[in-house]
């Protein structure tokens, strides 16, 4: 990071005739693209920008001076599981013999890659105490819906089509609601208690053979374990319906508890969570779906299976005739699945145990030193994550925003704000295995020093942040009147 | 405990845990009811160090053959300057979130912005998000919005000319959303003009997906189809090869409301099917009802030129069980390549990709058809890089002889029909040894005969 703003859009590096590519003389252009008709054609040729190559480089590398990564500093973005991005990874997945697969090749010329397929769905399972994954969905929300697809067609291939509600607590994100609508089922909310978790009691009168299955995730957004959770599970199963576990919070389970082995049915994880491939700005990011022994027939289309024979083995790629259909145009996001399967070959059974235990050791640290200054709504041991409502002292008209504000001056990001929607002025803190002590430390100091801030200098706090590349935007703006493109951005000379 | 991912010192953990009033770390587990507790052994290798690590995959890597290809089929070999790899790598990039705090990711929000700005450039059409997962899922979000848009009407037309992978996803989707598909007769390769008029016209259609190019890699015309739609009140979606844009006719000239599809073409590797990123752009009428993220320009307080997430109020973690999407991330830093990619290539590097791809296509077509032994299987039709024939030969065979020598042969597509593919990154030299393996292959046919 540096806090030299550099804005020009790449478009107002464009001069006429300059150029940033060289390719090879077209050696058969007798065969001219001028015999095609004009009307299949397009008229001008589109808007893009004429830069040569270094001012490209100097473009983007500038750019990314303007943004924080997890190497840059601490990432304690709760629920988002920012843990250390392995390097052996990135140079694992950028190996040419992978690289350079076209996905519809004869599987005779892809056994390498589909072993990595196989070998790491084979590991989710054993890890997860699944039956089988598939890694086809591209991110945490396709894995969702992939799974919510699973589970329909699980009571459809029993002929029972009044399954059309799914039970999603209060607590959980707002992708749980949104892809059981996409999915085409009817959400049907259940309240949690005072201390965060499931209402058993609430949830008792939901169920009836409406109900195609619910949808948690252990430990829960607050990242309090449900401990009622085996006898959530029985109460589901009794009425017909199937448990599915949400995997954005499986970092603190690893190791200790198996989704597959406390009542969990279907489940997604995110490899760019819990498996350290980089979460890239946004994606790319691969949310493999894992089942329970039985509902492996229903996974989407293509699977990668294993034949043995003898002393060898041969992988095909083929399609169920159970199948939910296909969600993804190919075998999913491979680059990512090569990642994660390099992290845990890295990290081996051994030490793959210690990953959720730390992570809920550097949580509970940060939580029990921050807990003097920062209000603590619900006490106890947490797991990977926790939430303050706000800062102890309300009387300083600082908020939670200002608070995420000022860490930024400080070399830090910000954790995730306003989730869950329990509490007003929710902080939602995700420290990670990989974090050490003295970083740690490091952010508590800050931490106390802000809220002491809010009380001797609040405009300081309110008015932050002050050291970054630029200020608070005017949000208000930016959605009243979008801008959203450069040629927008021209006409109204922004 | 010691592991390079792992810094906490024995005096370190002795540390954190009295603050924390534990006495191991199995205490923080002790909520946990012990009969959940996974007290057995996984079914994994034990750790490999680095050396290991590479050995391994170095040996994993040599089950593959990575080939000369003419396959093409939803996945193109292109070429991809050796800039944005580097650009990509970079951990500013490559380790951020999405972009909740503007003020320390405009990095990514700027990126973001240039791509939604070249992807509107490119198709024509007055916005795009910020990318969806892959060409077929962006296909599938747009019959979403489609239906949404539409309210009452609940069908969708498909083109029997799209590429059926992405056929395959639409119909999941649509299954379980809750929405009736109806395909549309092809005919000579192309979509059936009259059966779509017919099906048009019944009263239930939400929105009309055809593709440019199509699956046969067939430049169709569009001419009055927009119009159709419109006076039908449905949405025409165009799916397209986004490389191809840089010169065929866009969605936008065609009259089309959304225009998809895979940005793979733009240079992205082939990554033996993903990472890719989907696009999906529309008209500024439809904006609130488009997926996924979108970045708009404002100020700061300080009056600097600021990017930010906006139009947040359509997205799922908002909208909750009242989505018609449920897409959060997505594929940003696959939109970052394509958005260095259009930036090196700029507008006449995609013309002439287009050119060597148009030429080799065309002389590899005239040289096949020469053998005798293969036709055009759509003649007359229009076609850019990618191309269908007709042979009498047996083409798992002979795309058995090729792959021994080192060479994708195209794609099957049917008994009788290939698929082939010429990209710029395909010399003359490469498209000849295919030429004459075919001519090797035939004369041994020949021979047996």
């Amino acid at each position: 990071m540096n806090n030299t703003y550099y804005g020009s859009l790449i478009f107002e590096l464009s001069r006429e005739g300059r150029r940033g590519y060289s390719l090879p003389a077209n050696e058969l252009k007798q065969y001219g693209m001028d015999a095609l008709p004009a009307q299949l054609c397009r008229e001008q040729a589109p808007g893009l920008p004429e830069v040569d190559e270094l001012s490209v480089v100097r473009h983007y590398t500038n750019m990314s001076n303007n943004n924080f990564g997890v190497d840059t500093g601490f990432y304690p973005l709760g629920s988002c599981t920012m843990k250390y991005n392995p390097k052996i990874n990135e140079e694992m997945c950028n190996l040419p013999a992978f690289t350079g697969l076209h996905p519809l090749q004869d599987p005779d010329t892809v056994q390498g890659a589909l072993e990595v397929y196989y070998e790491l769905q084979r590991s989710l399972a054993t890890l997860a105490g699944m039956k089988e994954f598939t890694l086809n969905p591209f991110a945490g929300a396709h894995g969702e819906l992939t799974g919510l697809m699973v589970m329909r067609s699980y009571h459809a291939s029993r002929g029972d089509d009044k399954r059309t509600k799914v039970i999603v607590p209060d607590s959980a994100h707002g992708t749980n609601p949104a892809s059981a609508a996409v999915c085409g089922l009817d959400v049907v909310v259940v309240k949690s208690r005072p201390d965060g978790t499931v209402d058993v009691d609430d949830l008792r009168p939901l169920l009836d053979d409406t109900i195609a299955g619910m949808m948690m995730t252990n430990p829960n957004t607050l990242g309090i374990f449900e401990h009622s959770i085996a006898e959530i599970a029985k109460l589901v199963h009794d009425c017909g319906g199937l448990m599915y576990y949400d995997g954005a919070n499986l970092n603190p389970m690893l190791g200790k508890v198996r989704p597959g082995d406390i009542g969990f049915d279907i489940m997604h994880i995110n490899l760019h969570k819990t498996f350290s491939t980089p979460h890239g700005g946004g994606g790319p990011g691969s949310g493999p779906v894992g089942v329970r022994e039985g509902l492996e027939q229903f996974l989407p289309n293509p699977r990668v299976i294993r034949h043995d024979e003898d002393d060898s083995h041969y992988y095909t790629v083929e399609n169920g005739v159970n199948s939910l259909g296909s969600i993804s145009g190919f075998l999913g996001n491979f680059g990512v699945m090569m990642r994660a399967y390099t992290y845990i070959l890295t990290l081996g059974k051994e030490n793959v145990k210690n990953v959720g235990p730390l992570a809920t050791l550097n949580a509970n640290y940060v939580k029990e030193s921050l807990k003097d200054s920062f209000e603590l709504p619900i006490g106890g041991v947490c797991k990977h994550e926790f939430v303050f409502d706000g800062l102890k002292d309300k009387s300083t008209g600082v908020t939670t925003l200002d608070v995420a504000k000022r860490l930024l001056d400080f070399g830090f990001h910000a954790p995730t704000i306003y989730f869950p929607l329990l509490f007003h002025e929710a902080l939602m803190i995700e420290p990670t295995e990989n974090e050490s002590r003295e970083t740690l430390d490091a952010f508590i100091d800050v931490m106390h020093r802000i809220a002491k801030e809010a009380h001797d200098e609040p405009e300081m706090v309110k008015t932050a942040p002050h050291n970054t590349p630029v200020s608070r935007p005017d949000d208000a703006q930016a959605a009243l009147k979008p801008i959203v493109t450069y040629r927008e951005l021209k006409e109204e000379n922004v | 405990m010691t592991h390079k991912f792992f810094p906490h010192t024995p005096e370190d953990l002795k540390a954190m845990l009295a603050r924390c009033g534990e006495n191991t770390l199995d205490d923080f587990y002790k909520d946990v009811p012990q009969e959940l507790l996974f007290k057995g052994d996984y079914d994994l290798p034990n750790a490999m160090s680095e050396l290991e690590v590479r050995r391994y995959f170095e040996e994993l890597g040599s089950y593959n053959e990575v080939m000369t290809c003419f396959a093409g089929a939803g996945c193109y070999d292109h070429y991809s300057p050796a800039v944005i790899n580097n650009i990509i790598e970079r951990s500013e990039f490559l380790t951020s979130y999405t972009p909740y705090q503007a003020e320390i990711s405009q990095g990514t929000l700027q990126y973001i912005f240039e791509y939604q700005s070249m992807m509107a450039e490119l198709t024509g059409m007055e916005v795009s998000n910020a990318s969806m997962y892959d060409g077929a899922t962006a296909t599938a979000e747009a019959m979403m919005m489609a239906i949404a848009n539409a309210k009452k009407r609940n069908t969708v037309l498909v083109s029997s000319t799209l590429n059926p992978r992405v056929v395959e996803v639409v119909k999941t989707y649509a299954h379980f959303h809750g929405v009736n598909i109806v395909m549309i007769d092809e005919k000579d390769g192309v979509t059936c003009r009259a059966d779509f008029e017919a099906k048009v016209a019944c009263g239930d259609v939400a929105g009309v997906i055809v593709a440019s190019p199509n699956y046969y890699g067939i430049l169709e015309d569009y001419t009055g189809w927009a119009d159709l739609c419109h006076d039908n009140k449905a949405l025409l979606i165009m799916n397209c090869v986004a490389s191809a844009l840089g010169v065929i006719k866009t969605p936008a000239e065609w009259g089309a409301d959304i225009a998809v599809g895979d940005g793979q073409s733009l240079g992205l590797p082939m990554n033996f099917g993903g990472p890719y990123v989907g696009f999906l752009c529309t008209s500024k009428k439809l904006i609130r009802k488009m997926p996924g993220r979108i970045v708009g320009a404002t100020r700061d307080v300080d009056g600097k030129r600021t990017f930010v997430l906006t139009l947040q109020a359509r997205e799922q973690h908002i909208r909750r069980e009242k989505a018609t999407s449920n897409i959060c991330s997505n594929e940003s830093l696959m939109a970052l390549y394509v958005t260095i990619y259009l930036a090196l290539m700029g507008k006449q590097g995609l013309r002439e990709v287009n050119e060597m791809g148009y030429s080799g296509a065309h002389y590899l077509a005239e040289k096949l058809v020469e053998t005798g032994k293969f036709a055009l299987a759509f003649p007359d039709k229009p076609f850019l890089n990618e191309f269908a024939l007709t042979t009498s030969l047996n083409i798992d065979a002979l795309q058995d002889m090729c792959m021994s020598m080192g060479i994708q042969a195209g794609v099957k597509i049917a008994d009788d029909k290939l698929l082939l593919c010429v990209t710029e990154a395909r010399s003359k030299a490469e498209i000849d040894a295919l030429i004459e393996n075919v001519q090797y292959f035939i004369e041994k046919e020949e021979e047996n005969q």
